[in-house]
């Protein structure tokens, strides 16, 4: 019987949008099918609205989710009555929806717990699909599943509302042309269409984890919400791969160093100086528990490497300990499956922990095509500073400073610059 | 593929509110899985519940009265619409219905083509 302010309201409303109304979304597409999604989006908008009008001047719900549900079903309820509405529904269970022996009670099922976690895993299939692009794929799943306004997203993307408001209009336009179903992929399409799935989170939890965006907040979310979509997939046994659980033990070590990443100030503090206690020790053992799950079968993924690596790092008590020989050997391994400026670089940094600085610098140099990259530059920079050759190790990162826009990034290549003079 | 109408009597009112008892809830669940199941292998055309009093109209004057005051095991209280391969299979799937442990009984009419 709490009688919360305005702003308690808010804020609570606010938690719940993000984790309701992605849920509520996947349930009404669902329901009415994914190319009348704006219908699902607006009746979980008028729920929200509703929710916010009520609370504020009565009594919180007990429970505030199913409140939620119950209201969202049964605008939905009202909606499918009017004969116009309904002739739109083409499923698989429209026979159910439209009979009034069943939609009801249909409707209560599809809120039901299962058949939520079906329909936002049904959702991610929908919005990989491969005619769509990774980009669109992207936005498509932070606003329909993760609750994320427009605006939001555009901050994610460090670009403006419109850009995404245009991107969001055009997918829906092609998953009507392309008439795109939120049917499950058949099982000789499943481990392909799963695969396109997982680089999209993995492209999600990189956009949280390695962005330059200057808001804390927003990273979080982003990946926070890739890591409570990974989850779902381990938990179906149609989706749950041991790479799947690869790639969530990666997300997982990634996400312990979140805290002792940025320092008070909100600058980078390189894994050398991470204050290792800061390390959250559940999500690492989170981590080793996902990847010895993911141990089985006989295929390894870049996932599993990655993790491998990721593992070595999250697992060792200090700087020093670091097994860097095991890491460079997992590096030879990502490399020998395919090309990735990105790993290349990596693995000269831990060669260098190896065999040197010197044989780093070199192996470096030899990377072509990447000399317009901020990440390279600093990385060039900092070998040489190591190597005490404060001359070139300036030159790269003066050029570096050019390359970025990110305050964090440039207030750390600022602190280099002054350490070389 | 033929459609067959299934007029239900007698057996439980389905017209009450589910939410009314633990037992309608239960008779509701039953009616919607078997439903669910000829959905699910594309059976099922359309269904409704109907409620169990109304009007009749009859005779050229249009006499309204209240209706239609059969017997609860005579009364009609829904349908449902199927496709089959002929009344046999319409008969097989019919006998899937939960009116039967109600105490009720099902009609199984083919829907008749009207030729120009």
């Amino acid at each position: 019987m709490s009688e919360p302010n305005d702003k308690e309201v808010n804020k609570l409303v606010d938690h719940l949008f993000r984790h309701e109304s992605g849920k509520m979304v996947a349930v009404l597409t669902r329901v009415f099918g994914f190319s009348n999604i704006e219908q699902a989006e607006d009746i979980v908008q008028d729920t929200l609205i509703r929710a916010l009008e009520t609370w504020r001047f009565g009594k919180m719900p007990q429970n505030p989710q199913a409140w939620l549900y119950r209201t969202a079903k049964n605008k939905a309820i009202d909606l499918i009555r009017r004969e116009q509405v309904k002739h739109k529904i083409v499923n698989d269970i429209a026979p159910l929806l439209k009979s009034e022996y069943t939609l009801a009670p249909k409707m209560t099922e599809m809120f039901t717990e299962n058949e939520v976690r079906d329909s936002e895993l049904r959702m991610m299939f929908a919005c990989c699909h491969p005619s769509i692009s990774y980009e669109a794929q992207l936005t498509l799943i932070l606003k329909t599943l993760c609750g994320l306004s427009v605006k939001e997203i555009g901050s994610a993307f460090l670009t403006n509302e419109e850009t995404i408001q245009k991107r969001l209009y055009r997918t829906k336009e092609k998953i009507k042309t392309e008439h795109i179903t939120l049917d499950y992929p058949g099982a000789d399409a499943m481990q392909a269409r799963t695969d396109t799935v997982l680089k999209a989170l993995y492209l999600l939890f990189n956009e949280g984890y390695n962005s330059s965006h200057p808001e804390k907040l927003i990273r979080e979310d982003l990946c926070e919400e890739a890591i409570r979509l990974t989850i779902l997939l381990t938990e179906n046994p149609k989706t749950n791969y041991p790479h799947t659980n690869a790639l969530l033990a990666l997300m997982c070590y990634h996400t312990s160093r979140f805290e002792s990443r940025l320092d008070d100030k909100g600058f980078i503090v390189l894994l050398k100086d991470q204050d290792r206690t800061k390390w959250n020790r559940f999500l690492i053992k989170k981590g080793n528990d996902y990847l010895n799950q993911s141990a089985t079968g006989d295929t390894i993924h870049d996932y599993h490497i990655e993790a491998a690596i990721a593992s070595e790092h999250a697992n060792a008590e200090l700087y020093e300990a670091t097994n860097w020989q095991m890491i460079l050997q997992l590096y030879n391994t990502l490399l020998s499956r395919g090309n990735n400026p990105i790993v290349q670089i990596n693995r000269c940094l831990v060669l260098a922990e190896v065999e040197g600085y010197e044989k780093a610098i070199n192996e470096l140099l030899q990377i072509k095509g990447f000399d317009e990259n901020c990440y390279y530059n600093t990385s060039l920079g900092e070998m040489y500073m190591k190597n005490a050759n404060k001359e070139r190790a300036k030159h790269y990162f003066q050029k570096a400073l050019m390359l970025t826009s990110s305050s964090a990034e440039i207030e750390l290549i600022r602190r280099k610059l002054a350490d070389c003079n | 593929m033929e459609k067959f109408m299934y007029l239900f009597r007698g057996g439980v009112n389905h017209a009450h509110n589910a939410a009314d008892s633990e037992a309608a809830a239960k008779n509701m669940q039953a009616w919607a899985a078997w439903m669910g199941d000829l959905a699910k292998k594309g059976i099922m055309v359309g269904a409704d519940p109907l409620q169990p009093t109304g009007k009749v109209v009859t005779g050229t004057k249009k006499v309204v009265t209240d209706g239609p005051f059969a017997e609860v095991k005579e009364m009609v209280g829904g349908y449902l619409i199927v496709n089959a391969k002929d009344i046999n299979e319409a008969v097989e799937f019919s006998k899937g219905c939960p009116i039967f442990a109600e105490d009720g009984n099902v009609e199984v009419r083919p829907i008749q083509k009207m030729e120009m």
